[in-house]
């Protein structure tokens, strides 16, 4: 019998791609990759049933490992592309894999739009709180004073809260994950994919490269290590007084609300204006007749 | 109701003393832990956070296990491997014992 890694291994990864991955030594965006596919193998869903979307970023190469229907769109667009695959097509599962710059700078838009419109999506965010690819520039997700090639001197801004402006904004399901935390993620992320509406997973990762090496934050081993130390789950932070809770993050489910999806509203509306222009088109043939007359 | 109290405690002393002559070791499940060096980076996450710490690093960082037999089968390594170069499976012992 085959383990469930070796599963993993031959069915979902696309093996005429050049393996291993281009990402670096001990990057978060391999377990992620790993959780998602447990998360699938574990739903049984089928290859064809699922689409994979990405934008540009390190996360964006995601999609061509995995033998999904996968698209590589521009770059904060991933979520305009996956509506509209769910529009067409409302039976696919559509999963959305972003980084934290292409969610919420480039395609901060988008991202409120579509958790306001409440589609059946699932969004990955996999926060690595710099824009690791293009030489670690500071993201809106750079906490305040920390050092990037943009900020040498302190980063001056103020980072904010993927998950909270997701719960803002109106998204039906809401989790914070970590890489450190392989097996929650994975529970979190199957728990996304089977609920209806729009679900957003966060994942806080780790670029030791850029963002590490600059800030002293150690190797891929310490800051994998500094998410075990700083998360802590949501029903043991409410217990917690703010001082506690100073410099750590809160993992886990932070919303789960049931509301009517816009897909299946939007198959409604499109069913009454057909009838409408049905009626509309018989009565104009109506009326012709009588002015021929 | 007191027999069968007596036939528990028998029980949990039959239990407690087969695990002194090491009965317990026979009934342990053992695995193995396969590395795949083709798509290994050596990037040293499963050698920092392997529970019991057998796994070990060379001068190239490429990881191996010296005692396989004290891998307690907790997957760790395989689910946080960035590059998907770990399998574990269940090892079963050999029934004969041959020599050499």
């Amino acid at each position: 019998m085959l383990e469930r890694a070796e599963i993993i291994r031959q069915e979902y990864l696309r093996h005429d791609k050049k393996f291993p991955h281009v990402w670096c030594p001990g990057c978060g965006n391999g377990i992620v990759m790993g959780a998602l596919l447990r998360a699938v193998h574990t739903l049984e869903l089928s290859k064809d049933e699922v689409v994979l979307a990405s934008g540009i970023g390190c996360s964006g190469r995601m999609p061509t490992y995995v033998d999904f229907n996968t698209i590589h769109t521009t770059h904060g667009r991933a979520l305009t592309f996956s509506t509209g695959i769910k529009l067409a097509k409302p039976e696919l599962t559509v999963i959305t894999v972003m980084g934290d710059g292409d969610s919420t700078a480039i395609g901060g838009n988008h991202f409120i739009h579509a958790a306001r419109r409440n589609l059946d999506l699932t969004a990955i965010i996999i926060n690595n709180s710099t824009y690791g690819m293009t030489g670690g520039q500071y993201s809106p997700t750079t906490p305040y004073g920390s050092i990037s090639t943009t900020s040498v001197y302190g980063h001056v801004e103020h980072a904010f809260c993927i998950a909270e402006l997701a719960v803002t904004a109106g998204a039906s399901f809401v989790a914070r994950g970590t890489v450190y935390h392989a097996t929650h993620l994975e529970e979190i992320i199957q728990q996304a994919i089977k609920k209806k509406g729009f679900s957003v997973v966060e994942v806080i990762s780790n670029c030791h490269v850029q963002h590490g090496r600059r800030n002293k934050l150690g190797g891929a081993v310490a800051m994998i290590n500094s998410f075990k130390e700083n998360a802590v789950r949501v029903n043991k932070a409410e217990k917690m007084s703010a001082e506690e809770l100073e410099g750590k993050f809160t993992i886990g489910v932070l919303a789960d609300v049931d509301k009517p999806i816009s897909t299946e509203q939007y198959k409604r509306v499109v069913a009454e204006a057909r009838k409408n222009a049905v009626k509309n088109a018989d009565e104009k043939e109506k009326t012709k007749v009588k002015r021929y007359e | 109701m007191a027999q069968k109290a007596k036939t528990k405690t028998k029980a949990a002393g039959k239990t407690s003393a087969s695990a002194a002559s090491g009965k317990a070791e026979k009934n342990k499940k053992l695995y193995t832990v396969i590395f795949f060096h083709d798509w290994c980076k050596s990037c040293g996450l499963c050698s920092a956070f392997c529970v019991k710490k057998i796994i070990l690093t060379n001068e190239t960082g490429q990881p191996y296990i010296e005692e396989m037999d004290s891998c307690i089968g907790c997957r760790f390594c395989e689910i946080h491997c960035p590059d998907f170069a770990i399998t574990i499976k269940n090892r079963y012992p050999e029934r004969r014992h041959t020599d050499g």
